[in-house]
């Protein structure tokens, strides 16, 4: 039986396509995903994200306890409602999940994490604290679900249906976050638009759902976020990282914080592994698709692609793919597609920004 | 439940298939393998002139999705390729049963008697 959010009935009555998503019946798309993927560019989509987990990190050892077990450092977080994208290494550098983690205060953090990885990660934080004696409580949250509206439109419609906070909403910027009420408004996303993720008690979130498809936003299902996503150069974990790569070979060098010299797990495996694959962006100048384990021959070596999919914004294919150490932006490199060899341009990532093409 | 015109063939792999008068074919795929297959963005069509075998692959379709590939029902030579249907492959996604891909002359002794029915396409897809 795959597990459902407290919005599948929602998506059966707005006639999406269901799949197996790590083990969840989530939307593939409700009719058309290269339309879901142009409403987000252009006006405002939304996605149900209640699959993924929301960890509540809470005591006095709650700031000590995060700058060990997370790659990027969260003393960046200067005020409450920040947030910070970070990695969580195992002790080989390799990434055991990308998550956010929001600083709610002194004692108070709050991690969100991928889905097909949370009981992974939360056994995981379990064991960090017990064996470094740490003074928290991990709190694994199954009373919300998590809606996320992006899109240029997004910060209008979200500001309207949310009076009381519509000028905390229009000025908010990136990685910061505010509680209005029961629910939690995050400046973040996965599309490269503007756009909050929000986070609503089970018992409002069909209603929260409905009324913002009335105020004209568009339900969007798994395929766009994944278009959107790769258009905007933000990894899929399992797809472009995992256990057995470091964040320094998935293009995520700037999340990891090593000017301070403080102890995290994985620092070490970082710091003396050397350096041979890197993540660069891929344009493909003819007609076709790269898809995810393409082979790509360079000069310096192969590599392969992690990601790989037909660009709505750009009417072309494009890829993150994994290549030596060398290879710059402006090489041609050419992929193995279906028995053929087809020439690809080396740009630099991200492919789309805020709607617009940046290649 | 997807559309299957009764006057139509069918294959196990989604082809759709229509004899015309002249007895040549007009091939296609069905309007459950452009579900699902889903928005398709690349279609690459055969060379008219080309002689192929029965089940043999000749048409590139690639969706966001997945990459997927079309086969000719019967031995025979291509006559005719849809081309605008590359500009705008989109349109087998809408009209499935109006966006023909390629048309083709059976070879002496093809036979289209191997080919199922709406009836059994339907079941073929569960859908009976």
């Amino acid at each position: 039986m795959l597990l459902r959010t407290p919005l599948f009935e929602a998506h059966q009555r707005m006639g999406a396509k269901l799949v197996d998503f790590g083990g969840w019946e989530m939307p593939l798309h409700y009719g058309s995903q290269i339309d879901e993927h142009h409403a987000v560019r252009r006006h405002a989509g939304m996605f149900d994200v209640s699959h993924m987990r929301a960890v509540e990190v809470e005591g006095t050892g709650a700031a000590a306890f995060l700058r060990h077990a997370l790659a990027n450092n969260i003393d960046k977080l200067a005020t409450p409602g920040r947030a910070l994208y970070s990695c969580m290494l195992n002790a080989n550098g390799g990434v055991i999940d990308d998550l956010i983690v929001y600083f709610l205060g002194a004692t108070h953090y709050r991690l969100v994490v991928n889905a097909g990885t949370a009981e992974k990660d939360i056994a995981w934080l379990e064991a960090v604290r017990t064996k470094g004696g740490f003074d928290i409580e991990l709190t694994p949250r199954n009373d919300v679900a998590m809606i996320a509206v992006q899109g240029p439109q997004a910060r209008r419609i979200v500001g309207m249906l949310l009076p009381n906070a519509a000028e905390r909403i229009a000025t908010m910027k990136p990685f910061h976050s505010i509680a209005v009420g029961d629910r939690f408004v995050a400046c973040t996303g996965y599309t490269g638009e503007d756009g909050f993720e929000i986070i609503v008690p089970i018992k409002n979130a069909v209603g929260f759902w409905d009324e913002l498809h009335k105020a004209g936003v568009s339900p969007c299902g798994l395929g766009a976020r994944d278009t959107l996503r790769l258009e905007a150069g933000m990894n899929l974990y399992g797809q472009d990282m995992n256990e057995t790569t470091t964040p320094l070979e998935s293009g995520l060098a700037w999340t990891v914080e090593m000017k301070t010299a403080r102890d995290f797990i994985g620092r070490e495996a970082l710091t003396t592994k050397s350096l041979t694959q890197q993540m660069v962006g891929l344009v493909l100048n003819a007609p076709g698709v790269l898809r995810a384990h393409q082979v790509i021959h360079a000069a310096k070596g192969t590599g392969e692609i992690t990601s790989g999919s037909f660009a709505p914004t750009l009417s072309q294919s494009i890829a993150l793919a994994r290549l030596p150490i060398g290879v710059a932006v402006g090489d041609t490199v050419q992929a193995e597609v279906r028995g053929k060899l087809l020439d690809c341009r080396v740009v630099k990532i991200p492919f789309v920004r805020n709607g617009q093409p940046l290649i | 439940m997807s559309n299957i015109p009764n006057d139509l063939k069918y294959t196990e792999s989604h082809e759709w298939i229509r004899t015309e008068p002249d007895g040549t074919l007009t091939i296609g795929i069905t309007d459950h393998a452009q579900d699902a297959l889903g928005d398709l963005v690349f279609i690459e069509l055969p060379a008219v002139g080309k002689t192929l075998a029965a089940q043999e692959n000749c048409v590139v379709l690639e969706s966001v999705k997945a990459a997927s590939d079309a086969y000719a029902p019967v031995a025979g030579e291509i006559v005719a390729v849809n081309s605008p249907l590359t500009d705008a492959p989109e349109a087998l996604n809408s009209a499935p049963y109006e966006s023909w891909l390629f048309k083709m002359k059976p070879s002496a002794g093809a036979s289209t008697a191997g080919l199922l029915d709406a009836k059994a396409y339907a079941a073929s897809v569960g859908e009976a």
